[in-house]
């Protein structure tokens, strides 16, 4: 991995590593550590973490939104930056968890402590650390999908791109509408399945037209929903979260296929 | 809400997405706009700082609404017209109907409008046996359907040419079946010449506002078709339907924000006619009508000043939220079941009848923020979708089942122990339920997901934070 060298002592850096890792793709936060450890971090896994409060705060329920972020404003107190495998979440943390608290003047202060120093892990590497590019294989033709809140709200898009340009072997063949939601939208997907249905139904043709064997993406949620749309239409695609390519750990299984 | 079909959102929707027709009108739509605008946006390199100055602008107007109402109203005055004051849909239809009536009006030409079809101004002028003729080509097309628009700058987008050519052929006696209607130069060129004669018959022409400018009482009409023009200069009295929020100090403002416009709507760098009229003719004028009048509509726009809703007020109508829109693309404008679809419909209806009709609208999206991305007003739709929402779930309303869900997942996702044990669980379970095979056909509590997609199964070995504390670094 190419990034500049630091005299001062190593950034210590929180892993929050979303529900969906956590419970679907282990190997992704597995694979953020490797990351950012090359590149001169060290890193926590703070115990006290949970869920960023997203399903709830999106539903219009603040309060139960902010039961379940509280558990988050504690653990990561001691870190220079926490950093999270998912536009998705890290866009909640960073750009909503103060709103959520701005009413309570000793938890708001801790929200707003802890929203600035949220990163999303891709652009973290390149904009905060100044990775250049990373040593990894992966022989493949890959497309990488913007995910909606890591583009728009944290303005993710160069930076995957460019670690993946210096991966070995692989070829990205971008699709058209690479920046159109993929319809997962959390609970939208189970409230308005069909919508989210004909919108991931898009996606896949889009997916499909680029002849890509490997999609990538940075946020769990859209790559199960495009990979449940793609072994259910019977593509023989793989898909797998941008890190996992980055850090080379390839001998898990894509999503769905063990 | 009389005219509302909002609730019935999920199963319009449906019935939408198996349209095959709509669906192939709707596709047509997706890849057109968008490419458009994002070219000619590219083209002005200040694009992004007019954003700024047309929000600016209109927050301005907003602050002082009440002292620019009135200098517009003195001018109006001031240049011979009458401004006429509805704080409802129902004033406002009372007094076009009354200026018609003064008028003796039997045909009445009326230019594209969202707000007449918001205060329901169709339905009152087709009751009072006034003949109403759509001078907008889609609106013309809408109205022989028998429908209601379904976009706001293309109110037909959801109906094809061939359609098209099937309805001018019932409706316009002695059409030549020969002739063939199958490009869009012979669809105008057939509306046009039926056209003509109402245009020359009407005593009222009504039309819409882009604009209106305080300093000088005038109304700002853009179209591509030059129909608005004949709208209100031929018809001797022309009546302006306007909402409030229209208003902007300046003809310099309104230049501003015409930039945005074209551009934002269809990608054109100007629309074909812009046309500015203060007050009715003037001695000396080669045309213009005898009378000009104003009916500004307030319609529960007031109470949203100074509310969390009031950014919405700076909505210039120009669609681009909609174009942009996965989910208006997947469905179209009916399924929101009222006057204004897509994000800036998930707003604007609650805000005007009120989101106990209107709830599934700010719920129906991913948060994909590609609606504000666009917004030339830089309205910030998503966040206030999201306060509907809250205002939603505080009110009770949504299903039961959602809510229920809800609760119980907010039980447990805020204690974190009883959160990771709950993953490992639901990791191990999923695992069993798949037998090996990577991913689930089918998961009852999650039918809606299944029914189209495979669940992929979490991976072997546990869940994250399990192998983590195993000290497992695989
Ligand atoms: S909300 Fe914005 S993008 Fe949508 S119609 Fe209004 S001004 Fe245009």
């Amino acid at each position: 991995m190419q990034a500049p060298q630091r005299d001062e002592k190593p950034l210590r850096v929180g892993l929050f590593v979303t529900c969906l890792v956590d419970l679907f793709r282990p190997s992704v936060g597995f694979a953020a550590i490797r990351l950012l450890e090359d590149a001169g971090c060290e890193v926590v896994v703070p115990r006290s973490q949970g869920c960023c409060g997203q399903p709830a705060y999106n539903s219009g329920d603040n309060a139960g939104a902010r039961a379940v972020a509280r558990t988050l404003l504690d653990g990561f107190a001691d870190c220079d930056h926490v950093v999270i495998p998912s536009g998705s979440c890290a866009g909640m943390l960073h750009h909503h968890l103060a709103d959520l608290f701005a009413d309570d003047a000793e938890l708001g202060h801790r929200a707003r402590h802890l929203a600035a120093r949220c990163h999303e892990l891709v652009s973290f590497l390149v904009d905060v650390l100044g990775v250049t590019s990373v040593e990894a294989r992966c022989e493949a033709r890959a497309t990488y999908h913007d995910s909606c809140s890591g583009l728009r709200e944290l303005g993710v898009r160069e930076q995957p791109r460019r670690l993946l340009a210096s991966v070995d072997g692989l070829e990205l063949a971008e699709m058209t509408e690479a920046e159109v939601c993929c319809g997962f939208g959390g609970t939208f997907c189970v409230k308005y399945p069909e919508i989210s249905d004909a919108m991931v139904a898009n996606k896949l043709a889009n997916i499909v037209a680029a002849d890509a064997g490997l999609v990538l993406a940075g946020d769990l949620g859209c790559l199960l929903n495009m990979a449940g749309k793609a072994s259910r239409e019977g593509h023989d695609i793989a898909f797998r979260h941008v890190a996992e390519v980055l850090a080379g750990t390839d001998g898990t299984p894509a999503l769905g296929r063990g | 809400m009389q005219g509302s079909n909002s609730k019935a959102f999920p199963a319009s929707a449906r019935a939408a997405l198996d349209d095959a027709v709509l669906q192939s009108a709707l596709h047509n739509l997706k890849s057109g706009f968008p490419v458009r605008r994002a070219e000619v946006v590219a083209d002005l390199p200040e694009f992004e700082a007019l954003r700024d100055a047309g929000r600016d602008i209109k927050d301005h107007t907003l602050a002082n609404l009440d002292a620019y109402l009135e200098l517009y109203e003195e001018r109006v005055t001031a240049s011979g017209g009458q401004v006429h004051w509805a704080r409802t849909a129902a004033e406002a239809c009372d007094i076009v109907m009354r200026i018609c009536n003064d008028a003796g009006a039997r045909t009445v030409t009326k230019g594209k409008s969202m707000v007449a079809e918001e205060i329901g101004l169709n339905e009152r002028l087709d009751a009072s046996g006034i003949r109403r003729v759509e001078t907008d080509l889609g609106e013309y097309i809408v109205q022989l359907r028998g429908e209601t628009p379904s976009h706001i700058i293309v109110p037909a987008v959801h109906v094809t040419r061939q359609e098209i050519g099937a309805t001018f052929r019932e409706a316009h006696d002695g059409l030549d079946p020969d002739r063939s209607l199958d490009d869009p130069r012979a669809i105008t060129d057939e509306a046009r010449e039926r056209l003509r004669a109402d245009f020359f018959a009407a005593e009222v022409g009504i039309t819409g506002a882009n604009f209106l400018i305080a300093e000088s009482g005038s109304s700002v009409i853009v179209t591509n078709e030059g129909n608005g023009d004949l709208t209100q200069t031929l018809a001797r009295v022309h009546v302006v339907v306007a909402s409030i929020e229209k208003l902007v100090p300046t003809a310099e403002d309104a230049m501003a924000i015409l930039r945005l416009l074209a551009r934002s709507a269809t990608g054109q760098e100007a629309s074909v006619y812009t046309t500015v009229s203060t007050g009715p003719r003037r001695p000396g004028d080669p045309d213009g009508p005898e009378a000009y009048h104003v009916v500004l509509v307030d319609n529960g726009r007031s109470a949203l000043i100074g509310t969390g809703f009031q950014d919405m007020l700076r909505c210039i109508r120009c669609a681009a939220c909609m174009n942009h829109c996965p989910v208006y693309g997947a469905v179209g404008g009916h399924a929101y079941g009222w006057v204004y679809p897509g994000p800036m419909g998930a707003v604007l209806t609650p805000s005007l009848i009120g989101i106990d009709h209107s709830s599934h609208l700010p719920n129906a999206s991913t948060f994909c923020g590609r609606c504000e991305q666009v917004c030339p007003m830089r309205i910030p739709l998503t966040r206030m979708m999201r306060n509907y929402r809250a205002v939603a779930h505080e009110r009770g309303l949504g299903s039961r089942r959602a809510r229920l869900a809800l609760t119980l997942w907010v039980l447990v996702a805020s204690r974190p122990v009883l959160y990771r044990w709950a993953a490992r669980a639901g990791a191990a379970a999923l695992r069993v339920l798949a037998f090996g095979r990577g991913r689930l056909r089918r998961l009852p509590l999650a039918a809606g997901w299944t029914a189209t997609r495979d669940l992929p199964t979490p991976e072997a070995g546990g869940t994250f934070m399990s192998r983590y504390r195993r000290g497992q670094q695989r």
